[in-house]
């Protein structure tokens, strides 16, 4: 659309190397192009360690030592980048690149108010005093739509929720007019809803202040929705790079169709997900049908019989008052939910954050009391009134996948030792030596060298880590397992094989799933039946398929609207 | 909120009580007190009379009590060997033993928070590690080691500074101050260096520990990459976050720096709490060993209740979820 203005970003040729302590280098990225127009939007997608990231450090001089430019050229607004000093001569970082990070909740200092961090930018670059660039600060919280923004400026970022904190900070970076801005998976972690305000909110930035944005990110639906061009990546290469349109629907390389093919559907359900590359190698695949053998076999895969019923579930948490004895603020996260799960189903819980899904889940595991209510498992109470203690086969029959693989596995145990943890605890071996064998198995059924059990959790990459406690779950041979949105830190493709994982075994035990998550085009591939949760109520329960083609509740209908999807193309909707 | 500091008070009163117990159980088993106040040749009658007179022939609960109900009062007895009230004893000594921690508090932080700071920036700079292998060795050595290594440097070798007492004191009311006189300030500094140098190490060592973890954190990464200037972001930005676990710290060394100050005030003999204690133990003068374990137990738990409801005021974040 801005063919002829000059490129606020333009890399040719770039090699960003990594000297490795053996003296060899690491290649992160090989000879890397694109070019970036004012106004345009430009998405850089891969995996995870498809140098992705690294391109948007060194763009913003970020580069971490002794990663170094090898070769190739960058230019910012038509400036030479200069490798040695970190920046193009004229261009200065936050004055004429702006830069927006991952996680809002962690790139704001908590330390310092909302003010203070908008306007030092401001008071450095643009050399304005303390009055000048709070009135500027105003305007921008405006911009970016943030209610109330005279309060807002005195508070501190834990006072705001998530998505303010992603706006403050796209403020941050619009705060002395940049032309480009660097976006590095912006909207990651944010919920569906807020998602889409903050897209909406950097194409309006692009549209209307002609800003250059690269985006770097992972979720093809996101790119679809807002970006002009875009490049794929792979391990280090550019496998494809093109208008949006174009790339997403008539890709070329066979990477980039591999991994536009392994996007979850939301539109449609398919019997397993496809996987990028062969799925399960002869050893993967011949432990998974071990497991498969030795789960206790079931002639039918789901009959009626609930294994779990949750009935008037209310759970409140209360923060104490500034008088013993008095009430204090309470806070109704569970508001008199009831749902059961057959047995044999994949049941999913979908809402946003805070909305209380992860609460049952710790409710169901035994993590958390509930307030009033109960939850049964097969008929017997297991949480709330007249509940059983947890003991021995109760505890083994309910496992649980966490979130975040990097803080559910005890980094100073070895990953042996951390799976036949549960073997052992339950009797499920009669030896140490059987438990290890068991261990093997377990390890290669999630894809994984069997070698992996003499190493610690730091050795391995999330997506590794989230299989080993997929893997450490199932050695209890549980009969439910409860997952915590176990896929939502890994690549598509990892995410595919474990959710497949999943539906194997759930198809050839009978295992039974509660699965968590905000993931709506997961949710439809995996599961029987859905609940739709919002602030602690449960809206709408029906079979995924009634749910997703025709929704009844309106929150459920906008949440399925406000997905960013494959079949809405920017490009394309422009030309209708 | 006013829970919280409410149970921290209650906690606080317990272990003062158990404190008490303790000090009060003293009295009972280090040595019969009348057989040491009693004439060698006094007849069984003087001394039941003493007994009585002393109140050590009621049932233990009620000495206790009583002991308890003295200690409120502020009466924490008579010192066996100077003939003279506890209180006012410790009182006398007391500015001596806070003036030296006050000063070595003012020297570890001054010292110990830019070098730390330098450390965490340059980690491999020659600077970096020659101050780091310094500190090994000053947290490695022993106080009075290093009080004598100073005495004999600066006091017998280049008679610089001197090597024990106060020097000359000015007195301001109850407080007797050696801050005020040119000589009172030269006594200060051997001890105040002695009392200084594990606390600065260990202050240098937290700030540098806290400052690497700050400095790779997003919010400093995002400082980057809106352009900030280095000084800012290391000084003002990182710097603070930096410093919240010091303030624990700092407030719980200033209450072993004056509780142990025992090492350092014997070597110089400062005429401050630490001697005193010394004293009383090598002439098994109870009431002040009594009073002493008394006081530093006061002493702990006042500055633990203080950090405790001092965090949750520096902190916004604290803040928010006690409230």
């Amino acid at each position: 659309m801005n063919a002829q203005q000059p490129p606020v970003l333009a890399i040719e040729g770039l090699r960003v190397e990594y000297p490795l302590a053996n003296g060899t280098v690491f290649t992160a990225v090989e000879n890397a192009s694109l070019v970036i127009r004012p106004g345009e939007i430009h998405a850089l997608v891969g995996e995870s360690g498809a140098g992705k990231t690294t391109i948007g450090n060194t763009v913003m001089g970020l580069l971490e030592k002794p990663g170094r430019i090898a070769a190739g050229t960058i230019h910012i607004d038509g400036r030479k980048f200069d490798p040695a000093k970190g920046s193009a001569e004229g261009v200065v970082l936050g004055r004429d690149v702006g830069a927006v990070f991952q996680d809002p909740m962690t790139s704001l200092n908590p330390l310092f108010t909302i003010e203070s961090q908008l306007t030092e930018a401001m008071r450095f670059h643009l050399k304005l005093d303390n009055a000048q660039a709070r009135a500027r600060a105003l305007e921008l919280l405006q911009a970016v739509g943030i209610p109330e923004p005279q309060r807002r400026l005195k508070a501190y970022p834990h006072q705001l929720s998530g998505g303010q904190r992603q706006r403050v900070v796209i403020a941050a970076a619009l705060s002395c007019g940049p032309k480009l801005v660097v976006a590095d998976e912006p909207t990651t972690a944010l919920d569906v809803s807020v998602q889409a305000q903050i897209l909406k909110l950097l194409r309006d930035l692009a549209d209307q202040r002609g800003i250059g944005i690269l985006l770097v990110t992972h979720n093809m639906g996101v790119v679809a929705q807002i970006a002009d061009r875009v490049t794929i990546m792979h391990r280090g290469q550019v496998v494809e790079t093109g208008t949006t349109e174009e790339v997403l629907r008539r890709p070329k390389a066979v990477y980039a169709r591999a991994l536009i093919g392994a996007v979850p559907r939301i539109d449609a359900r398919l019997d397993r997900f496809p996987v990028l590359g062969e799925e399960g190698k002869g050893r993967a695949e011949q432990a998974r049908t071990e497991l498969r053998a030795r789960a206790e076999r079931s002639t039918q895969t789901a009959d009626d019989t609930p294994i779990l019923s949750v009935e008037n579930l209310c759970v409140d948490y209360n923060t104490s008052g500034w008088l013993p004895g008095s009430k204090g603020h309470r806070f109704r996260a569970v508001d008199g939910v009831s749902f059961s799960v057959r047995r044999g189903e994949v049941f999913g819980l979908v809402g946003e954050s805070g909305c209380g899904k992860t609460t049952i889940a710790n409710v169901v595991s035994g993590l958390v009391r509930p307030t009033s209510g109960q939850v049964l498992y097969r008929g017997r109470s297991i949480a709330g009134e007249g509940a059983v203690r947890r003991i021995g086969p109760l505890r083994q029959a309910i496992q649980m996948i966490f979130q975040d693989p990097y803080s559910s596995l005890n980094g100073r145990m070895r990953i042996g030792s951390i799976l036949s943890e549960p073997i052992l605890f339950y009797r499920l071996a009669g030896s140490k030596a059987e438990a290890e064998s068991d261990v093997a198995r377990l390890i290669e059924a999630v894809g994984l060298d069997a070698e992996a059990a003499q190493r610690f959790p730091h050795a391995f990459s999330g997506g590794q880590r989230q299989r080993l406690s997929i893997a450490r779950a199932l050695g209890a041979r549980p009969k439910l397992i409860v997952c915590d949105e176990p896929t939502s830190s890994l690549d598509v493709s990892v995410q595919a094989q474990i959710l497949n994982l999943l539906k194997d075994l759930r198809d050839a035990t009978g295992l039974t799933l509660l699965l968590i998550s905000h993931d709506l085009a997961v949710v439809r591939q995996m599961c029987d039946r859905v609940a739709v949760m919002r602030q602690g109520n449960l809206l709408e329960q029906a079979n995924a398929e009634t749910l997703f083609e025709r929704p009844q509740h309106p929150y459920t209908q906008e949440l399925l609207s406000l997905v960013p999807t494959l079949d809405r193309i920017r490009g394309e909707t422009r030309a209708a | 909120m006013l829970k919280v500091l409410l149970s921290r008070l209650g906690q606080a009163a317990l272990v003062m009580l158990v404190v008490s117990a303790v000090s009060f159980v003293m009295f009972r088993y280090v040595g019969d007190p009348v057989a040491t106040m009693s004439r060698e040749n006094a007849s069984v009658e003087e001394k039941a009379e003493l007994r009585r007179s002393l109140g050590l022939d009621q049932p233990l609960i009620v000495q206790y009590g009583r002991f308890l109900g003295r200690t409120l009062r502020g009466d924490l007895g008579i010192s066996y060997r100077n003939q003279r009230p506890v209180t006012e004893l410790i009182a006398e000594r007391l500015p001596a033993t806070l003036e030296l921690v006050l000063v070595a508090t003012i020297l570890s932080l001054a010292l110990g928070i830019p070098l730390g700071v330098l450390c965490a920036l340059k980690p491999d700079g020659a600077a970096a590690r020659l101050v780091q292998a310094l500190s090994l060795v000053g947290i490695s050595t022993p106080t009075f080691v290093t009080g004598i290594v100073l005495i004999l440097v600066f006091a017998v070798s280049l008679g610089w500074l001197p090597s024990f007492g106060r020097g000359q004191v000015i007195d301001l009311g109850w407080w007797s101050t050696g801050l005020l006189t040119a000589s009172g300030l030269k006594s200060l500094l051997l001890p105040g260096i002695t009392l200084a140098l594990y606390q600065l190490t260990l202050i240098m060592r937290l700030v540098r520990a806290e400052m690497i973890d700050v400095l790779s954190s997003d919010y400093i990464r995002f400082a980057k990459a809106r352009g900030l200037p280095k000084r800012y972001i290391h000084f003002r930005l990182a710097l603070r976050n930096a410093l919240m676990p010091v303030i624990t710290v700092t407030g719980l060394q200033i209450g072993s720096l004056i509780a142990f100050a025992i090492v350092t005030e014997t070597v110089f003999q400062w005429p401050g709490m630490g001697l005193l204690f010394i004293q009383a133990v090598s002439f098994v003068d109870i009431p002040v060993m009594a009073a002493y374990l008394l006081f530093v137990g006061l002493l702990f738990v006042l500055i633990n209740t203080v950090v405790d409801i001092l965090y949750a005021v520096v902190d916004p974040r604290l803040r928010a979820r006690s409230a």
